[in-house]
């Protein structure tokens, strides 16, 4: 037990050093790329700002003006990363608001949409990766390849119209889109999550298939165990361990990538924020959601050494 | 897959059928493409204001004609340079606390203050005297209290703004007061029982933006959204088939227009600006991409500006041929690969537009394909909107498309008197100006007299047809479908107001 301490210890040394140099890559990298963009940020700003009708060059100038744009490029660096040392992200630079405060809103919306979405995809991919993977090579193992090639090609967006005309259209079993309810989060999970099936189901399907060809595996039927307890007691452990390392990758995948399934959904995701925030050059919003999504790489990762740990014996007595 | 599927769906169902069964219908949800972020008027001011959560001292009605707001009447001094308002009594903000002339001041001076609409007025002064708002000037102006009916001089309670001057809140005076706001994406409303005038029909409300056009037309024909504002071309042609659904089209003063550098030497002649005109596809462009063949636009002002929009003016037509023979009159030579030559420069220019209205990048693909055949190469690129005003600065702008709105104000004067006026505007005129056009508008900005007004505004609206420094390509028509069940539903053209207060569902 003091050595499975031990280990949990180095690692959160580790993440939490690797936190530190995340944030300063992210928000210099952030900072750079926002820099080198083309275009006049202070025009860009106004646009994002007052809208077409109303943004002209005067505006701009108020613009630039008002958040010193004109300042060398390390005075602002400075001034941010003097910001952030004190836990400040500033205010958004196109809506005035504190740049933490749409973060919180936009990353809770964000978690429970990528929750939701590896949930559905566990209540597809687990059984069909086990039943496919105590059965390789078999019809039904086909079957699922051929259909999992399919949904895997299908595009997000597509998937998630079909998705809405049957459920909530013609079923008229939930809403099209928002956020009222927990109704609002099973369309959208669901269409990010058959995507994200479509490849964890085979990653199951090769671990079971994996486990049961294994040495131990045979061991266990040799020493009198029945079918049954030797997959719940064995393999299935032994095959969890690669699928949980994948679904942390498809978390970090889902809360950063789904921008196009946010906006189908009118979801309020950081995704959807982080890309108009880009349009819109807003500088502050761009720098502390690229920080919120380095650190939350981050903490992912921690997630999944810590169970690994908690699944795998061996790595607890290293 | 279908198991878990539906096993989702029958707990999900479950959990959202009772509540739904029990409610009587006393709320709407309205869906459109903008979304919402913040608590300024200058920024968020447009929503604010249609979803009647805050409100102007001056008020329009569908057709422009200016009626009280919060204040009950408003006059000028003799010499036009003081203007007085007298407030409304007993009016009270959505935290209770009172309506008063500090209030305004404080809201019209902030306006006043950010790059807007009452920047471009000459005011002087803004205070409060004995309970009224006076506004000074330091030149006749009489579309003031049309300015004062703009977005962006909503009038937001003393309350809504932190120590610093900065919004923070969405407290105002308006028939419905904000429950929930989720930036960017929703607002919820509740009816204002202490509203001073007639206090709305429906208890609750909520605003949705959904950015994408599909999601827009599937929640309207899912039921989910009962109004459903701005839809695409395909959208609104299926919802016309669905049967809870009504669609309507209603023409607003918007029109798709292409700005000319007339500085540059290729467009200084006033018929080089004709030319491109005479090569523009109108009918075709209103019949294929915005789907609505009554809009082509023959002139600048839509038919909706009543007052500066004339039946009179001969109108814009298309004729290749013509406008061939137009710019071979200024010495342009077709050259082996079928683009003009003169004095050995290529006709090969750039257009300017954005993607942010989608019909645009479509209207300047059939402007590429139509010019081509009168010898113009011509590039299009599509990036933000913030380049069209940059290129105008700088100098370096060709041609840009782009739609402008002449409706914010429900007297169009300051716009115009912002595009045609001297040196031209961002979204006018570039390189081009015209001492009739400015005394004109000089007269327009500062009379009374409602006869001299119209003359002068038709000797703009000939003169701008006949030089060209905009070209007017389609005018806009605002879709929106609507629950058949829906009462009271009235589209403003002025899109000032989405007419919440006047919804109500018809009994079974």
């Amino acid at each position: 037990m003091a050595h499975y301490f031990k280990s949990v210890l180095t690692v959160l040394a580790a993440r939490g050093l690797q936190a530190i140099i995340v944030s300063v890559i992210v928000g210099i990298v952030s900072f750079a790329m926002m820099q080198a963009l083309p275009g006049d940020a202070a025009f860009r700003i106004a646009a994002g700002r007052y809208g077409y009708d109303m943004m002209d060059a005067a505006a701009a100038e108020a613009v630039r003006l008002e958040l010193g744009l004109d300042a060398p490029w390390f005075v602002q660096l400075w001034g941010w990363l003097g910001q952030l040392a004190q836990f400040d992200l500033g205010n958004s630079l196109v809506y005035g608001t504190p740049v933490v405060d749409e973060i919180a809103t936009q990353l809770g919306y964000s978690l429970l949409l990528a929750g939701g979405a590896v949930a559905a995809s566990l209540m597809i991919a687990l059984p069909v990766g086990i039943a496919t993977g105590l059965n390789p090579n078999s019809l039904l193992d086909r079957i699922c390849m051929g259909l999992s090639i399919f949904l895997r090609a299908v595009p997000a967006f597509a998937l998630g119209v079909v998705l809405v005309l049957i459920f909530a259209v013609q079923l008229k079993l939930f809403p099209v889109a928002g956020f009222r309810g927990i109704e609002n989060l099973i369309l959208p999970s669901f269409t990010l999550g058959i995507g994200l099936a479509a490849v964890s189901n085979r990653v199951v399907r090769d671990a079971v298939v994996d486990a049961m060809n294994s040495d131990w595996q045979l061991f266990a039927r040799t020493k009198g165990l029945s079918a049954r307890l030797t997959l719940t007691r064995h393999v299935l452990r032994n095959a969890a361990l690669p699928v949980v390392t994948y679904v942390g990758v498809q978390l970090a995948y889902l809360i950063e990538g789904v921008v196009i399934v946010e906006t189908v959904f009118a979801w309020p995701g950081i995704g959807h924020a982080l890309v108009h925030a880009i349009f819109g050059r807003d500088i502050a919003m761009v720098q502390g959601t690229a920080l919120t999504l380095g650190l939350l790489y981050v903490a992912l990762n921690l997630c999944v050494d810590l169970a690994c740990r908690g699944i795998d014996p061996r790595e607890r007595a290293l | 897959m279908f198991r878990s599927l539906s096993l989702a769906a029958a707990i999900a169902l479950a959990a959202a059928a009772s509540p739904v069964l029990a409610e009587t219908r006393s709320s709407v949800t309205i869906a459109s493409p903008w979304e919402v972020a913040s608590y300024d008027p200058a920024v968020a001011g447009f929503t604010i204001q249609k979803l009647q959560i805050m409100e102007n001292l001056v008020d329009a009605d569908a057709t422009g004609a200016l009626r009280p707001g919060l204040a009950t009447q408003w006059a000028a001094s003799e010499d036009g340079l003081t203007w007085e308002f007298t407030l409304r009594q007993g009016v009270r903000f959505h935290d209770g606390s009172a309506f008063d002339a500090d209030a305004a001041v404080l809201a019209l001076t902030r306006a006043w203050g950010q790059p807007g609409v009452l920047q471009k007025a000459p005011i002087t002064q803004i205070t409060a005297k004995e309970g009224k708002v006076v506004v000074t000037l330091d030149a006749p102006f009489t579309a003031l209290p049309a300015f004062l009916a703009h977005a962006t001089t909503i009038i937001p309670a003393p309350a809504a703004f932190d120590a610093e001057g900065k919004p923070v809140a969405l407290i105002g005076t308006g028939a419905f007061a904000v429950s929930a706001f989720t930036p960017p994406q929703s607002i919820s409303l509740m009816r204002n029982d202490a509203y001073w005038g007639e206090k709305a029909k429906l208890e609750t409300a909520t605003y949705l933006a959904a950015g994408r056009a599909e999601t827009r037309a599937l929640l309207a024909e899912s039921g989910d959204a009962d109004i459903v504002f701005t839809l695409d071309a395909a959208g609104y042609s299926h919802l016309s088939h669905v049967e809870t659904v009504e669609t309507s089209a209603v023409p607003i003063p918007r029109v798709v227009a292409l700005k000319v550098n007339a500085a540059h030497p290729f467009f200084n002649d006033p018929k080089a600006r004709q030319a491109l005109s005479l090569a523009i596809p109108r009918d075709g462009i209103a019949r294929a991409i915005t789907r609505f063949p009554e809009a082509a636009a023959d002139q600048l002002f839509p038919p909706a500006l009543n007052r500066w929009h004339s039946a009179k003016i001969e109108p814009l037509q298309t004729d290749i041929e013509a406008a061939k023979a137009l710019l071979a009159d200024l010495g342009w030579v077709p050259g082996d690969d079928g683009v003009l030559t003169r004095d050995g420069e290529r006709f090969a220019i750039t257009l300017r537009t954005f993607p942010d209205r989608p019909e645009l990048p479509l209207i300047a693909a059939a402007l590429q394909d139509q010019w081509r055949d009168i010898g113009i190469e011509l590039e299009v690129s599509v990036a933000s909107y913030s380049e069209i005003p940059a290129g105008h600065q700088d100098g370096s702008l060709h041609v840009a498309l782009y739609a402008r709105n002449y409706g914010l104000t429900p007297d169009p004067i300051g716009s115009v008197l912002q595009d045609f006026g001297p040196g031209g505007g961002d979204w006018g005129a570039m390189g081009w100006e015209n001492q009739k056009v400015v005394d004109a508008l000089k007269v327009i900005a500062s009379t009374s007299d409602q006869e001299l007004r119209q003359a002068n505004i038709a000797t703009v609206a000939n003169l701008l047809q006949q030089e060209l420094p905009v070209i007017p390509v389609v005018w806009y028509q605002h879709t929106v479908s609507i629950d058949k069940n829906l009462e009271g539903v009235v589209i403003d053209p002025l899109q000032r107001s989405y007419g919440l207060s006047e919804m109500y569902w018809a009994k079974d």
